[in-house]
C-alpha cells in the first residue's frame, strides 16, 4: 500500500507571532520555521504503518516556496521514501492546495492520504476534507487511532462529545489529531541519508491547476490585549474579590 | 437568495451553539435583508426541529429525517447540503468537530472557499477570523457567490428561543442525494456528565499537568459543583491520560469564553491561551510566579494547588 502524506512549512509552534506595522500580514522574516506539528504526526503514522509492513511506500508532498524543501527533508529523515515539492511563491488557499493534492493523488494513486487536521498558521482545518471531496474519497478527520485491516481503515476520531469510530473503504483520507502518536526525532545518520532520497520539484502549471485566490486577506490586526491583573495574597482574598469586585460568583 | 444555518444536534436535542450561529446569520441578514432558514438533518430528529422553530429571527426550519443522516457523516451531510445549496448565498455551521468535518467538503464540492471560525460579520462578504492561535485577527473577503463558513460560537451571543414565535417546519425529501457508500459509523464513546457543556458554561475550571494525576481532578469537582462550572483541561493533562479528550481547551481543542475561567496548574502556553483568553474574568492558580498564565489573569494566586483547592472549596 502506498501512503501519501501532505506536509506544510509553518512558523515554529513556540514562536508568538507579531503583526506587521502596516497590518498586511504577520512578521515572518527571520522567524523560526518548522514542520507543522499535525503534519509531523501524519508522517509518523505513515512510517509506523510501513514499519508494521502495512505500507510499502511513503511519499511526502508539500506546496510552498523553495524553502519547503527543508520540511520535506525532515519528513524524509523521519523515514518517508521520497518527496514532491509543488513549488510556488504564491500564498495558496486551502481549496487550491486541495486541487494540487488531488492532481498528485491522480498521478500517485495512493491508497491512503494522511494530513494534519489543521496548520497552526492559518488555523483553517480544511484541506483534508476538501481533498476527500474532490477525490471522491471517504474521510476521517481528527484521528486518534488508525488501523488498517481487510482493505479498510478503522479510525477512532476525537469529537466534541468524546470518541467516534468509523470504518472507511480505501482509498481514504485521514487527518491527524494530537493523540494519534508521538513523533520520533530524526537520527543523525537518517538526516544524512535523507539528503540522498529523491525529491521531485513540480509546478502548479505542470499539474494543470490554476491558483485562484478564493479568499482575500484585506487586513491583519493584533488581537485586543488583556489588561494585566493583580496577584492576590490568599485564596480567601481571591474569593472576596471574585464576589465583590468582579461579581462573577454569588 | 437566503441564508442557511445547519443545526447542531444529536437527533434528540438542539445544541445551544446553533443559537449563536443563528445570531451570526442574523448579522448577515441585517446587511442583506435576507431570510434565514435552519436545516435539521438527522434521523428520528423531529424533536430537534420542534426546538429549532422557537429560535428568534428565522423564517423556517427544513427537516430532513432519514437514516442516511443518523450520525451526520461528512460524506452524507455534504452531499445533502450541495443538493439544496442553489438558493442560498450564505451557509453557516458551528465550528464544532461536526461543522469542521463536513463544511470544507461542502465548499470544495461547490468550488468555493470555506471561511473557518468567523468571529465577526463586517459585511455581506467580509468577515473576521483568528489566525496563528488567535495572535492575529484577519479580515477576509470572499469573492465567491456562496459563502460557506463555520462560526465560533463564543464570539456571538445566542439568539433568544421564544415559545411564541413558532415558524413552519418543512419536510424535505431527498431521493436524489448521492448515497455514502465509503464510510460507516461503528461506535460512539461519548462522555456523559451532569455538568454544563464546556463551550457554553458560565464558569469553567480547568486543570493542567500540575494536577499530577486523574484522581486529583476530584479536587476540582467540589468547586465545580458549588459554582455550577464545567471542568476543562490543558493538552498536557489530556495527553497524560488524566482526563478525556473532550475536555481539552485551546487552539486545537475547545474554545471557551465563560464569565469566569479558573486555570489550575496550567502554565499558559500560547495554544492554551488561544482557547480561553476571551473569558471575561480569568483566575490563575499556580505555584510558579513566572508562569505566563499570570500575564492574562485578572486575579492570580501564587500557591501550591493542593493547598489552594481545598481552601477554595471551603470559602465558597
Ligand atoms: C500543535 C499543538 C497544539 C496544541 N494545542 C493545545 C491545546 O489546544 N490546548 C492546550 O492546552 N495545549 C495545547 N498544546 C500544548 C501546549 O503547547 C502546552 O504544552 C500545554 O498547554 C501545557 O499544558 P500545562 O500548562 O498543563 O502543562 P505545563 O506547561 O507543564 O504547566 C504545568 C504548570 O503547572 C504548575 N504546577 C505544577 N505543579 C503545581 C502545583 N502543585 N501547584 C500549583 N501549580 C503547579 C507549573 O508551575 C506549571 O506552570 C498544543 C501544542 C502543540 C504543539
Amino acid at each position: 500500500m502506498k501512503i501519501l502524506v501532505a506536509v506544510k512549512r509553518v512558523i515554529d509552534y513556540n514562536v508568538k507571532v507579531r503583526v506587521k506595522a502596516d497590518l498586511t500580514d504577520v512578521e515572518l522574516a527571520n522567524t523560526k520555521m518548522g514542520l507543522n506539528p499535525f503534519c509531523e504526526i501524519a508522517v509518523e503514522e505513515a512510517i509506523r504503518l510501513k514499519e508494521k509492513g502495512v505500507a510499502t511506500e511513503v511519499v511526502v508532498v508539500s506546496i510552498g516556496n523553495k524553502a519547503s524543501q527543508e520540511q520535506l527533508r525532515t519528513a524524509l529523515a523521519l523515514g518517508a521514501d521520497r518527496g514532491i515539492l509543488i513549488e510556488t511563491e504564491q500564498v495558496v488557499d486551502s481549496l487550491s492546495v486541495a486541487k494540487l493534492l488531488q492532481a498528485v493523488v491522480l498521478e500517485e494513486k495512493p491508497e491512503l492520504v494522511i494530513l494534519g487536521k489543521q496548520s497552526i498558521d492559518s488555523d483553517n482545518g480544511q484541506t483534508g476534507q476538501m481533498l476527500a471531496a474532490l477525490a471522491g474519497m471517504p474521510q476521517a478527520t481528527f484521528a486518534s487511532e488508525l488501523t488498517i485491516a481487510d482493505g479498510q481503515a478503522i479510525v477512532v476520531r476525537e469529537v466534541d462529545g468524546g470518541l467516534q469510530t468509523l470504518e472507511l473503504n480505501l482509498p481514504a483520507v485521514v487527518t491527524t489529531d494530537l493523540r494519534l502518536n508521538e513523533p520520533r526525532y530524526a537520527s543523525l545518520p537518517n538526516i544524512m541519508k535523507a539528503k540522498r532520497k529523491p525529491l521531485d520539484v513540480k509546478t502548479p502549471e505542470a499539474l494543470g491547476v490554476d491558483l485562484k485566490c478564493y479568499l482575500k486577506v484585506i487586513k491583519v490586526e493584533p488581537p485586543t490585549e488583556r489588561q494585566s491583573g493583580i496577584v492576590v495574597e490568599s485564596i480567601g482574598e481571591l474569593v472576596t474579590k471574585l464576589k465583590n469586585e468582579a461579581k462573577v460568583i454569588g | 437568495m437566503t441564508i442557511l444555518v445547519i443545526a447542531e444536534h444529536d437527533n434528540v436535542e438542539l445544541k445551544p451553539v446553533t443559537l449563536n450561529v443563528i445570531q451570526a446569520a442574523t448579522e448577515v441578514a441585517k446587511v442583506t435583508g435576507k431570510e434565514i432558514e435552519v436545516l435539521v438533518a438527522g434521523f428520528d430528529c423531529r424533536a430537534v426541529a420542534d426546538q429549532a422553530v422557537k429560535a428568534n429571527g428565522i423564517g423556517k426550519v427544513l427537516l430532513v429525517d432519514d437514516e442516511a443522516y443518523s450520525s451526520q457523516l461528512a460524506e452524507s451531510m455534504s452531499s445533502l447540503i450541495i443538493k439544496i445549496a442553489a438558493k442560498y448565498s450564505h451557509i453557516l455551521a458551528p465550528a464544532s468537530t461536526s461543522g469542521k468535518n463536513f463544511m470544507p467538503r461542502v465548499a470544495a464540492l461547490l468550488d468555493v472557499a470555506q471561511i473557518s471560525e468567523i468571529i465577526s460579520v463586517e459585511s455581506e462578504n467580509t468577515f473576521k477570523r483568528p489566525i496563528y492561535a488567535g495572535n492575529a485577527i484577519a479580515t477576509v473577503q470572499s469573492g465567491d457567490t456562496k459563502k460557506v463558513m463555520t462560526v465560533r460560537g463564543t464570539a456571538f451571543n445566542p439568539v433568544d428561543s421564544n415559545e411564541h414565535s413558532i415558524v413552519e417546519i418543512v419536510g424535505v425529501e431527498t431521493p436524489d442525494v448521492e448515497k455514502n457508500t465509503g464510510s460507516r459509523h461503528v461506535a460512539d464513546e461519548l462522555v456523559s456528565t451532569d455538568r454544563p457543556e464546556l463551550t457554553s458554561a458560565r464558569v469553567v475550571i480547568s486543570g493542567g499537568r500540575g494536577m499530577a494525576n486523574g484522581d486529583n481532578f476530584k479536587l476540582l469537582d467540589g468547586i465545580a459543583d458549588k459554582l455550577g462550572a464545567a471542568v476543562g483541561a490543558s493538552r498536557a493533562a489530556v495527553d497524560a491520560g488524566f482526563v478525556s479528550n473532550d475536555m481539552q481547551v485551546g487552539q486545537t481543542g475547545k474554545i471557551v469564553a465563560p464569565e469566569l475561567y479558573i486555570a489550575v496548574g496550567i502554565s499558559g502556553a500560547i495554544q492554551h491561551l488561544a482557547g480561553m483568553k476571551d473569558s471575561k474574568v480569568i483566575v490563575a492558580i499556580n505555584k510558579d510566579e513566572d508562569a505566563p498564565i499570570f500575564s492574562v489573569a485578572d486575579y492570580g494566586v501564587v500557591i501550591d494547588l493542593f493547598e489552594a483547592l481545598p481552601l477554595f472549596e471551603q470559602e465558597l
